[in-house]
């Protein structure tokens, strides 16, 4: 490939960076408009009467019929009637648009960038931070298309653009080869599952965020603080966020398992140990206990919702502390000065 | 919710083994073991409080182990790291040493890592033994009978058929069984009055799956032992043209045994490195990295019979069971002295390199200068301190390298002459000398100078040090790790339990097939604790059937002991294998009122968000 065409894609990529910025920030404004608009759609009498029977009908279909595409799928909101639609949900749907646009430049940016580096676009920082971005993404369009959790995106969307921000201003490095330390197939495979798996995990981790805001809230209608009626919420119930915190933790956690164990596989043929205790792979380990603590405590009486919530969302602190604090502050033999 | 009831959803958690109270049916297993229900009540009871406390316990510890983890990674390690180890125990002069004797600078190897490691090793075999027989027990047993009360599940419908109990079960039967339908293991009942029901129950690999996982973990957990016990790394510099042999700990600059390990008995090989060859960008970034070496082991110890081959980075050489690395590379400087009484020698020392162009710092440390005996060797030994740049480029007087590459070598050194201080006992940098002999003044200055490769300089007392080149050297690492093949089977096992015991739901469906006559009163004739339940769901399928008088009615209700969500559309699919189409009348609306009632019930779900359902869709 010539370098001029090499150039040109790498400018490509940097584009199409700014452009999921630009889409996910958009993304990130339109669900806040959609949050702050606040009032659920209010139902005449009639309305809330249909809504009960679609809830219920919902019921028979898939019991709590989270994440399943039940009844109420892309009809349901009309039950208010044809009148035109409210204002928070056109800005929702235009929120979700955005964030495809804003993907679709994500990937874009990063098939760019692997093809102008001639190599797989998770090679620094920089691309590390897009790939785990991206993922998250990915794994928030599954979760709208497979249920209508939508009005949490102001949450989801938050921590992915100021990620994408950070990449694209602090970390930001120039498309380059790799050195020959992380030449390794073992790394491609590694640092690949690494990152897809700790996007989708990040997103549970803030599924279990919004749930913990939204028992809070209950808690405090329970205790009379807050007049459901006065101020509604759009967000999710507990049962749903639950379910998305651990559906997205069960999908990921095998892969990221698989993850750290092709990490050993490429420490045993580079560093000279399939395991060294390096900071790096420690926290990870940590993170990975964590989230095996998560998966237990659904499953113990007296740990179920809030505090696997809790512990979920330590898991996400954790792999944002190791993917920031880790590689900025403790150097170790990730820090990829091996050789050179 | 009654005492009565509480005990039989735990009940059904132990035999879920999965800790998930999904439960509700009356009639549930406890009633039906054998040795009476107080006995069976009191023995279940043991072993669930002993279920549940050591999953808590395996929580807590896991908790444990994590942050018991944390200050290994946010403190430096002596195994990783000892200069800078040294230098942070040097710089918080109190709280340093304190954290030093706890083990907070070794955590992995540290007593009380160990412990909790060792109690979560305790705590799954305890939980996994009896787990094993519990599940070698399920998967002997038929599936559960059928609860009294299928209105109380989870899912529940109710449909008619035209054809006798008999006819439909075997029916159902054969759907269930049928291939592609999803394994369902079945058994057919007969009741009183000519009802039949059929069980049926699918996933039970899940529950092997778990198993595999939660063995693998510990098989995991004993391969790192035995390799932290038994296994060893060495690491040593070689220059080329040197080589060294792996008999003795001796043999290396740092050696780190396991506990177990006193280095006697180690295989031994030799190597000698014959040469070092890097491929450069023209911007210094390397491409690639390979010493020629060669190699002895075995027989041929002590013989002149050598193994050529190259060792690369990523590639690591499998020697007698050890593995050979090859982890840096660098350049070590030579020098030739030529001493006042005339004999010379030729000297050279490795550097460090200090950045990517390989602008390297180190010395050059002559303890036995000729023609000096006694205490008039300490007097009189050499240090050759400074940098070297394989690419010399001197930027306002300070010489740093341009270039990775050997193409233009140059030094900036100093020369120091005195006592180094090597007898003291205290270890030295083979990078720096002792600069306290400096300030002591015990070691002087006899000063500095850029030489190219040829150029000398002389001291004071004719010694005549001239700069003649280098020779590149590379940093070998041999491990030996005894587990790490069994490391590499448990890993495998541990991710594919995982994944099977992630994705494989375990679902539970019960059908009740009444002689539609019979048919009006059952349910409700054994009210449960939630009679209108029961009421519901005579619904109009079920009073349709009454008017015919003839064929059956199939109630029929779904469990799903994982993964509650995703059964809904299952259910249905199983809803629809009872009755053809047109008989359908699955009561959609009573098995979604169900669906909430008994869920909050036995506590499966979380407090259900069902206006909020309302309002937010
Ligand atoms: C190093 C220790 C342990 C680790 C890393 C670990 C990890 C995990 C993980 C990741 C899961 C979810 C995957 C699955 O369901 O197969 C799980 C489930 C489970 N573990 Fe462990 N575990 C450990 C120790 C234990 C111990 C000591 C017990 C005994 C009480 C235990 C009991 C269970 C049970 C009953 C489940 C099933 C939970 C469910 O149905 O969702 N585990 N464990």
């Amino acid at each position: 490939m010539s370098v001029a065409i090499q150039e040109n894609l790498s400018q490509l990529s940097d584009l199409a960076v700014e452009g999921a910025m630009a889409g996910y920030l958009v993304a990130l404004v339109c669900h806040a408009v959609e949050s702050a608009t606040r009032r659920a759609p209010r139902e005449p009498a009639t309305a809330a009467g249909t809504l009960t029977a679609a809830a219920a009908s919902s019921g028979a279909a898939g019991g709590v019929g989270v994440l399943t595409r039940p009844a109420y799928g892309p009809g349901a909101p009309v039950a208010g009637g044809s009148r035109r639609v409210p204002m928070g949900e056109r800005f929702g749907r235009a929120a979700v648009a955005v964030t495809l646009v804003g993907f679709a430049c994500h990937v874009l940016a990063l098939v760019a960038r692997g093809f102008a580096a001639h190599r797989p676009p998770w090679g620094n920082m920089y691309e590390f931070t897009l790939m785990i971005t991206g993922a998250a993404v990915a794994a928030w369009l599954v979760v709208l298309w497979r249920t209508r959790a939508r009005a949490m995106g102001v949450y989801v969307m938050m921590p992915i653009t100021v990620l994408v921000f950070l990449a694209g201003t602090v970390l930001y490095t120039q498309a380059a080869p790799l050195l020959p330390v992380l030449n390794s197939y073992w790394l491609v495979i590694h640092v690949a599952a690494v990152s897809l798996t700790s996007g989708v995990l990040m997103l549970s981790g803030v599924a279990s965020a919004v749930y913990l805001v939204r028992d809070r809230r209950e808690r405090r209608v329970a205790a009379g603080l807050i007049d459901p009626d006065e101020t509604p919420t759009r967000l999710p119930s507990l049962d749903k966020l639950d379910r998305i915190a651990y559906r997205s933790a069960i999908a990921a956690f095998p892969f990221y398992t698989f993850a750290i164990i092709a990490g050993a596989l490429w420490a045993e043929v580079s560093w000279g140990s399939y395991w060294s205790w390096d900071p790096k792979e420690t926290v990870a380990l940590v993170t990975w206990i964590i989230y095996a603590g998560y998966l237990h405590a659904r499953a113990t009486a007296g740990w179920r919702g809030r505090p696997a919530a809790w512990i979920s969302v330590v898991g996400l602190a954790s792999i944002i502390f190791n993917l920031f604090f880790v590689n900025m502050v403790i150097s170790g033999l990730h820090s990829y000065a091996g050789l050179n | 919710m009654p005492p009565r009831d509480s005990v039989r959803v735990r009940t059904e958690t132990r035999m879920a083994a999965d800790g998930k109270v999904h439960g509700g049916g009356s009639g549930g297993p406890a009633s039906r073991r054998p040795g009476g229900p107080v006995r069976a009540v009191t023995a279940f009871a043991r072993t669930i409080w002993r279920h549940l406390t050591s999953m808590r316990t395996a929580l807590i510890l896991l908790f444990l182990l994590a942050l018991a983890s944390l200050p290994g990674a946010l403190l430096p390690q002596w195994d990783l790291n000892t200069s800078k180890t040294a230098q942070y125990i040097a710089d918080h002069p109190t709280l340093g040493p304190l954290l030093d004797r706890l083990g907070f600078f070794g955590v992995f190897a540290s007593p009380w890592y160990s412990a909790i490691y060792l109690l979560l090793f305790i705590s799954l075999v305890g939980c996994l033994t009896p787990r094993t027989f519990e599940f070698i027990g399920q998967w002997r047993a038929k599936p559960v009978s059928t609860p009294r009360n299928l209105a109380r599940l989870p899912h529940h419908a109710t449909v008619t058929v035209d054809e006798p109990p008999d006819a439909a079960a075997e029916r159902i039967r054969r759907a269930l069984r049928h291939k592609g339908f999803g394994g369902w293991r079945v058994a057919v009942r007969p009741e009183r009055d000519g009802v039949v029901t059929v069980s049926a129950e699918r996933g039970y690999l899940r529950e092997v799956g778990n198993l595999v996982f939660h063995f693998s973990v510990l098989g995991l957990l004993i391969a790192v032992a035995v390799g932290s016990l038994f296994g060893f790394a060495g690491s040593v510099i070689v220059t080329s043209g040197g080589g060294f042999c792996s008999a003795t700990p001796i043999a290396y600059d740092n050696f780190r045994p396991g506990r177990l390990v006193d280095g006697t008995d180690m295989a031994p090989f030799c190597v000698t490195v014959n040469g070092f060859h890097a491929d450069y960008n023209d911007d210094g970034m390397a491409k690639s990295f390979l010493a020629d070496v060669q190699i002895q082991s075995g027989a041929a110890l002590g013989s002149d019979r050598w193994q050529r081959t190259e060792l690369q980075v990523n590639n690591p050489l499998r020697i007698a069971g050890q593995r050979l690395y090859l982890l840096g590379h660098g350049y070590s400087p030579t020098f030739t002295v030529r001493y006042p009484d005339g004999q010379v020698r030729d000297y050279d020392a490795p550097f460090q390199p200090q950045d990517s162009m390989f602008t390297s710092q180190g010395v050059i440390k002559i303890t036995d200068p000729p023609g000096y005996t006694g205490s008039a060797v300490r007097q009189h030994q050499l240090a050759i301190v400074g940098i070297f740049a394989p690419s010399g480029v001197l930027n306002g007087g300070v010489l740093t390298s341009g270039f990775p590459d050997l193409l233009a070598p140059a030094v900036a050194v100093e020369v120091y002459r005195g006592d180094l201080g090597m007898e003291g006992g205290r270890s030295q940098s083979v990078f720096a000398i002792d600069t306290d002999q400096v300030s002591l003044g015990l070691l002087k200055s006899q000063g500095r100078a850029n030489l190219t490769p040829g150029e000398s300089m002389t001291l004071s007392d004719g010694t005549v040090i001239t700069f003649t080149g280098a020779k590149p050297w590379v940093s070998l690492q041999t491990s030996y790790d005894p587990a790490q093949g069994w490391a590499l089977v448990f890993a495998i096992l541990l991710v594919a339990g995982l994944l099977t015991s992630l994705t494989i739901k375990r679902r539970r469906v019960w059908y009740r097939i009444r002689p539609a006559a019979s048919g009006a009163g059952s349910p409700g004739s054994e009210p449960g604790a939630r009679p209108a339940g029961g009421d519901r769901t005579l619904s109009p399928g079920s009073a349709d059937a009454v008017r015919t008088g003839a064929g059956s009615v199939v109630e029929i209700g779904g469990l799903a002991r994982t993964d509650q969500a995703g059964y809904g559309a299952e259910f249905s699919a199983l809803v629809a294998i009872a009755g053809s189409q047109d008989a359908q009348a699955a009561d959609g609306r009573a098995a979604g009122a169900s669906s909430a009632d008994p869920a909050e019930a036995v506590a499966v779900t979380m407090p259900d968000g069902g206006p909020d359902k309302a309002k937010g869709e």
